[in-house]
């Protein structure tokens, strides 16, 4: 019980700015500079990039010997040329493969970390997939050139195990974490009162999944293979070290290869500031960087689909 | 309940746990054929949870729900250890509290669980067809969306969905059909509308219906059994147990004296 009468307020004090008032005002002004300088360095990149590619693309630039020749000898002395056909097909046999490989691997890891395991296993298998996610790539090249490259040698009895089938393999095993990983939360936001309508109509456990869990969770799942192609488009280390960099459109999955992204690797520290294979570089890091905005923005968007139903 | 009515669902002894929590205690009930029984009272009595162990449905929970007794649908014994669920529950639909619909067309819905349970039957599109305006214009449903059958059934009002999830069940010709509660998500006017087609079901399936309604009860059951903490207290006709129950638990708990 209360004696005491509280006194009632004769005045109020609304002008008042406390020490919350300006922790607040400075935390905010701190975020916004954090964000605000992410944004122009992106930019700044960019701008940087096209800068140097757009120089080559308004002069030396032939559309048709671009993507249409074979061709590519920047340091020819006589006459370079600038085809990137070779450079293209490499990336999209080693990309497509890899997701060959992958595909399968991370939408199967996923539905068993997602809908069979439960408790303890499931949370081990989860961190073992973001462990294998944080390998460099380097080390994944590493096991293309030590490991694989051998293994591939025997196998199939080829002089040279680098090409099309050891650096799809590695990288498609290189992009299989993070997509499990983004395949599993997919199934993960499919209500489980889905399963459980299912089930109660006498659905056994792989009928839901392929009859309910997998549509519901389509989007999802369609955004966690691009970003995979992403990824391993975007690849460079891993690539390098297990294509065996040469020019060519690949005929046979032993064929060697190069990539987009490992032909500007290898070849920018040569190239003189300012010349045009320089700039042609650049070029392919305009390409690049286009492509990958446009994988990333449609996953994105896939995913936001989604995420509205 | 002097009259011999073959029994659709004879529960005998049952007890269940979750975990160290036990929620049924000994419970015996006998739903017969073709009736529609009324199971009331109040919140957290275990009405869902007798529910979901005659379509085994609260096994999704693993080891953590444990039960004893007996449990017969049709005279077959079905905790048995080689029941095979699917085909339980083809015999044993359910209906939820939140109707769920699965996120696909109207007609696939209907077809789910036809297409399930006869897998191995040749795939014909006119026999389908009949299948699904049947099954709809069974639960009222096909004049609002015969013109719409390729939309997605989330997109229905709640009304509608729940029909639906009526309705699909009904091609496999299920014995029994439990239902959860089944109009507590939606308006008085879908309540009426559902009410009338499980009136409109009576008969042809035996109906084992949790409600939280007294009304509902007493308007669209024959039986009513009641429930309080985890023990079947009394079930008998629904005019007896209304207007002269027997346990004085009964009687309290239907002039209001309980939650
Ligand atoms: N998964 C679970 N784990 C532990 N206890 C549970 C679980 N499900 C239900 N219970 C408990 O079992 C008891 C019965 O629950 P149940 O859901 O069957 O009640 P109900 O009669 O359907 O209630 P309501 O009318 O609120 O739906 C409650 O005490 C509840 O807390
Ligand atoms: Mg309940």
């Amino acid at each position: 019980m209360l004696t005491e009468r509280v006194q009632l307020s004769t005045s109020i004090d609304l002008d008042h700015r406390g020490r919350d008032w300006y922790t607040d005002k400075a935390v905010t002004f701190l975020v916004f500079v954090g964000g605000i300088s992410a944004i122009v360095l992106i930019i700044g990149i960019f701008v940087f990039i096209t800068k140097e590619g757009l120089g080559f693309i308004a002069g030396s630039l032939d559309v048709r010997e671009f993507f249409g020749s074979l061709a590519w000898r920047p340091t020819s002395p006589t006459k370079p040329t600038y085809g990137i056909l070779g450079l293209i097909a490499g990336t999209a046999s080693v990309t497509g493969l890899a997701m060959v490989v992958s595909v399968p691997f991370s939408l199967g890891a996923a539905i068993f970390i997602g809908e069979f395991a439960t408790g303890r296993l499931r949370e081990t298998l989860k961190v073992l997939v973001e462990l294998l996610a944080a390998i460099p790539s380097v080390v994944w090249g590493f096991i293309g050139l030590s490991l694989l490259n051998p293994l591939i040698i025997d196998i199939f009895d080829v002089p040279v195990g680098l090409g099309v089938l050891n650096s799809g393999i590695i990288l498609g095993l290189m992009a299989a974490p993070i997509m499990t990983t983004i395949a599993e939360d997919a199934l993960k936001a499919v209500p489980d009162t889905y399963r459980e309508a299912a089930e109660a109509m006498g659905a056994t456990k792989w009928q839901v999944i392929f009859r309910v869990v997998l549509p519901a969770g389509r989007n999802g799942l369609v955004a966690a293979v691009l970003l995979g192609v992403g990824r391993g488009f975007g690849e460079t280390m891993a690539v390098l070290m297990a294509t065996g960099n040469s020019i060519k459109i690949p005929t046979s999955p032993f064929d060697s290869v190069t990539a987009l992204t490992a032909t500007i690797a290898a070849e920018l520290g040569d190239a003189p500031v300012g010349s045009d294979h320089y700039r042609a570089l650049f070029t392919l890091g305009i390409l690049l960087f286009v492509v990958t905005f446009i994988i990333n923005l449609t996953a994105d968007l896939v995913v936001r689909r989604a995420g509205r139903k | 309940m002097v009259k011999a009515t073959p029994l659709a669902i004879d529960i005998h002894n049952l007890s269940l746990w979750y975990g160290d929590f036990q929620a049924l205690f000994e419970v015996d009930l006998q739903v017969k054929q073709g009736l529609i029984t009324a199971l009331i009272g109040p919140s957290g009595c275990g009405k869902s949870t007798l529910l979901r162990a005659v379509n085994r449905i609260n096994e999704r929970l693993g080891d953590y729900v444990r039960t004893t007794g007996e449990i017969h649908v049709l005279d077959q014994d079905i905790l048995r250890n080689d029941i095979e669920l699917a085909q339980l529950r083809r015999h044993v639909g359910m209906v939820f509290q939140r109707p769920n619909p699965l996120p696909l067309s109207v007609r696939d819905n209907v077809l789910f669980a036809h297409r399930i349970h006869r897998a191995d039957e040749k795939f014909n599109r006119r026999k389908e067809d009949e299948i699904v305006e049947h099954a709809l214009r069974r639960v009222l449903l096909w004049d609002e969306v015969k013109d719409h059958l390729g939309r997605e059934a989330t997109g229905l009002s709640l009304e509608e969905q729940q029909k639906l999830c009526i309705a699909r069940l009904l091609p496999i010709k299920p014995t029994v059909i439990l239902m959860d509660e089944p109009t507590s998500a939606l308006d008085p006017k879908g309540t009426a509308a559902l009410e009338e087609l499980i009136w409109e079901l009576h008969g042809d399936y035996t109906i084992l219906i949790v409600t939280h309604n007294m009304a509902q009860a007493k308007r669209a059951s024959e039986e009513t059994a009641f429930m309080l903490l985890g023990r079947m207290v009394e079930h008998g006709l629904t005019e007896q147990v209304f207007l002269a129950p027997r346990e004085k638990e009964t009687a309290d708990y239907i002039e209001g004296r309980y939650g």
